[in-house]
């Protein structure tokens, strides 16, 4: 691997560590009678309130429509997920440390891999919301579920619902985008540079010599 | 003042008045509608979703409350339950707020407020708290304005008919409450209560308090009381500037009678102005002079951890009298029966409206220094040196109006007096005493209020008369009707009629304090967990009935839209409930309303995260639905409950419980 591909690499790997500073993903809620705003901010390890005691308000809101409450102590995922950034930081560190292309390339895939199932795990966490409501709710509109949108805006009931990353999300998505690129860089780029230099051999073996 | 001299003046000046209101306006129909132009319209509209640059604070006089009005659009914004029992939120009916009531009389529902003053940093508002007196029950109260709550009440002692108070120095060291109607005192201070009201000369006094403010926590103590002749004192303002060290009291009676006093109390062509250094009088309180005597008041304080208003009897108090306060203490003649006083905002000029008089006398407070070091007096009574009048006179406003009662000044140099009997608000100069312009008000203004008008730096833009009477100025609402407010701009040279507005009770003073100063700092819920209640519920599962002989503690939770428990049986004929009702919302402007059906009290609003109890004793056997009275929710009507309540002699057990059967 390239010095300069490790260096960023190196970046990629501490960069990941600023989703602990950040909220992952944000899901604001807006309503005419919320001018002060209501959403919440999914962290990395929990999911607090976008001001204070949001959380409450939405549950308070949600049990008209049956909808589960949130509480951020039963998303068992948000136990394991600082483990798996730590893990994906320091196996980028390996990664340097071994300067060894396959190791990279599972590093990329493992990275990649995992942001997909964070992703997906995310979808069905929000579908159950939305679908698997209480039969005995207040509210009950034939057909309606309520289940937030990963990425963009719905309109559910009373309520605009908008998501999208937050800037610990970005990090993710930079992070993953720098390996892609040294991938890229290393596979394709490397190999021109490769044939280049074995096509100039003897500028190297005469410094050798001199040396 | 001979009589023909008199009617000549008032002549003069009705005359001047006349030809003034032909000059403005002439017809009547300019009068109501005068600048019906879309020029005022559009000065005090305020759009939809937009706030007003203005908190105007209005006493309510005979409401015993406060009213907050914004200003320039003149809308009711909230009334600020203070000395009067307020059942539109549980205010003096609550266990938590009924000792704020308190006085040594017992508990007292009613109040009339007169003078508000907003606290001062340097000289100018600084929107921590605003102060306002009872007359009646003589007590002083705080509101804090992050929570526009009465926050403390206390009494003042040896004083009767409080109008003169409460007023605030430069930088709210002190808040000053004074005796207008005097009265009797028992020893050491007099010769007892008890005494024929014919004794009014030997046996009754006034007395100056002045009440001392905590600057961490607001709390008011008094520091020291001055024991002064019995003359009514009226109203009265601390210096600002150069002046900051004094202040002034208006008074009336200096004839000290006792019967028909609009005649017997309006016999001397002149009256006096009180000033105190009460920086040396401080000294001289803390050097230990005086006396400490004993003394009876209430002083009543709401915690705010627990939100219980608790009192605490105060039993001494400490009074000096005029001879402890050499050199620090005068009277300055002033024409006949002056009533307000105010200092400009350079502290310069002290001026009274002369109430009988047909001109704004206006003292100079370098003038008043120049006398008391010249000695330059003309006797003294009971010890307080009276000062010459030309030698502290600056100058006379003439054709001032006619019954000038309150003046203000806008920082731009010019001072502005209502006059009740001609009906009109005049504007000088404040170098000169030269009128500048008059426009009428409808009608009869009492108080006028320039925007920060008693500050160092007045905000000027507007002024607001204060009008007693109001009669056709708005839709007729039968004989009784509220307090028209005119609202004027006066950034110009010549003051427009911007608005009529109505207000509640009777506004005596109002004080406009810039919105920026308090909108920010508002509290909009309280936070269940900083909740200190010894009755809070913090959670539905925590929720109980507990009974211990005949008293019955309800623990309920209120939230969007059900309260915990809302069945409850075992409760008996001869008990007395004590409904403490959390709301565990954590949510702006999500209060939840508590009402029981035939229950002798009120029903009560409870802000999220706080604690509220209600007593309940029920009077006979059935079944009493209680509900929320709070529109909180689309299922709001849901909310709702039953208490079983059976005969005293019945064996039916406490039982609880919300959705389940109990």
């Amino acid at each position: 691997m390239k010095t300069r591909n490790k260096i960023l690499l190196g970046i990629a790997s501490v960069l990941l560590l600023a989703v602990f500073l950040f909220p992952l993903w944000q899901i604001k809620l807006g309503a005419p009678q919320y001018p002060e705003g209501l959403g919440v901010n999914i962290w990395i390890h929990t999911i607090k309130s976008a001001h204070p005691h949001n959380i409450t308000t939405i549950n308070d809101l949600n049990h008209y429509i049956g909808m589960k409450p949130i509480r951020p102590n039963a998303v068992p995922e948000l136990k394991i997920m600082p483990y798996i950034i730590i893990f994906i930081a320091l196996f980028g560190g390996i990664v340097i440390l071994a300067s060894n292309l396959k190791l990279f390339i599972s590093w990329v895939i493992v990275f990649a891999g995992l942001a997909i199932a964070g992703i997906v795990d995310f979808y069905l966490w929000l579908y159950d919301y939305g679908h698997n409501l209480n039969p005995n709710a207040a509210i009950k509109v034939p057909g309606m579920s309520y289940q937030p949108p990963v990425l963009g805006s719905r309109q559910l009931l009373n309520i605009h619902v908008t998501s999208m990353p937050g800037i610990g999300g970005y990090v993710i998505i930079v992070s993953l985008f720098i390996g892609i690129y040294v991938l890229v860089d290393e596979l394709w780029f490397s190999k021109r540079t490769k044939k280049a230099k074995k096509e100039k051999p003897k500028k190297g073996t005469v410094k050798r010599e001199a040396a | 003042m001979s009589f023909f001299k008199y009617l000549k003046t008032i002549t003069v000046s009705t005359m001047s008045f006349v030809i003034t209101i032909a000059l403005i306006g002439g017809c009547s129909s300019q009068q109501k509608g005068e600048i019906g132009n879309q020029d005022a319209a559009s000065k005090v509209y305020v759009a939809p979703g937009q706030h007003d640059e203005f908190y105007s604070f209005m006493s309510g006089g005979w409401s015993g409350n406060v009213s907050v009005y914004g200003i320039p659009s003149g809308r009711h914004l909230y009334s600020i339950p203070v000395f009067s029992q307020a059942p539109i939120n549980g205010y003096g009916y609550t266990e938590e707020t009924k000792a704020m009531l308190n006085t040594s009389f017992g508990f007292i529902p009613w109040g009339d407020t007169h003078h508000i003053q907003p606290s001062k940093t340097n000289g100018d508002y600084d929107g921590r708290w605003v102060f306002i007196n009872d007359r009646n029950t003589p007590r002083i109260a705080r509101i804090d304005l992050k929570t526009f709550r009465t926050d403390e009440i206390i009494e003042i002692p040896n004083t009767a008919g409080q109008h003169s108070s409460a007023f605030c120095s430069s930088n709210t060291e002190y808040i000053s409450a004074n005796t207008e109607y005097s009265i009797p005192l028992d020893k050491p201070l007099g010769n007892g209560v008890d005494v024929p009201i014919s004794s009014y000369k030997e046996n009754f006094h006034g007395t100056v308090s002045l009440i001392k403010v905590n600057q961490e926590t607001g709390e008011m103590n008094i520091g020291f009381q001055i024991q002064v002749p019995p003359f009514d004192y009226d109203l009265g303002r601390f210096g600002l500037g150069v002046s900051k060290d004094w202040v002034f009291y208006t008074m009336y009676n200096t004839e000290e009678a006792h019967t028909l006093l609009e005649v017997n109390a309006s016999q001397k062509d002149k009256d006096f102005v009180l000033a105190i250094n009460w920086k040396k009088a401080e000294q001289a309180a803390a050097d230990g002079k005086g006396q400490v005597v004993d003394a009876n008041y209430d002083h009543n304080m709401r915690d705010h951890e627990t939100g219980i208003a608790k009192t605490e009897v105060m039993k001494q108090v400490r009074v000096l009298k005029p001879s402890d306060l050499e050199g620090a203490i005068y009277y300055m003649p002033a024409p006949k029966s002056p009533h307000g006083i105010n200092v400009s905002p350079d502290g310069e000029y002290i001026s009274e409206g002369g109430k009988l008089s047909t001109v704004v006398p206006v003292q100079s407070f370098s003038k008043m220094q120049t006398a008391i070091q010249n000695n330059d007096t003309t006797g003294s009574i009971k010890g307080i040196p009276i000062l010459k009048y030309e030698s502290v006179l600056a100058y006379e406003v003439k054709n001032a109006g006619l019954g000038p009662l309150h003046i203000e000044y806008d920082g731009q140099g010019h001072g502005y007096n209502s006059d009740f009997i001609s009906s009109e608000i005049v504007k000088w100069d404040l170098k000169t005493g030269e009128v500048l312009d008059r426009h009428p008000a409808y009608y009869s203004t009492g108080h006028l209020t320039v925007a920060g008008g008693d500050t160092r730096h007045p905000y000027g833009k507007y002024l607001i008369a204060l009008n007693k009477i109001t009669k056709d100025r708005y839709l007729p609402t039968g004989p009784e009707m509220y307090a028209g407010e005119q609202l004027f701009d006066i950034s110009g040279d010549k003051m427009k009629l911007l608005l009529d507005f109505p207000v509640e009770g009777e506004p005596h003073n109002a004080a406009e304090i810039e919105a920026s100063l308090i909108d920010s700092a508002q509290v909009k819920f309280f936070k269940l967990s900083d909740n200190k209640n010894p009755y809070v519920t913090r959670n539905e599962h925590d929720t109980k009935v507990v009974k211990d002989g005949n008293r019955v503690d309800v623990y309920m939770t209120a939230i969007r839209s059900h309260f915990t428990p809302d069945n409850i049986e075992g409760i008996k004929v001869g008990d007395t409930v004590y409904l403490h009702v959390t709301n565990i919302e954590q949510e702006w402007d999500i209060p939840h309303g508590f009402a029981m059906k035939g229950n002798r009290n009120a029903g009560m609003l409870i802000i999220p995260g706080e604690t509220r109890t209600i007593v309940w004793k029920p009077q006979s056997p059935g079944i009493y639905p209680f509900y929320c009275t709070d529109f909180c929710s689309a299922l709001h009507q849901e909310m709702q409950g039953y208490v079983r309540v059976s005969p005293a002699n019945s064996n039916v057990p406490i039982k609880y419980g919300t959705n389940k059967d109990i």
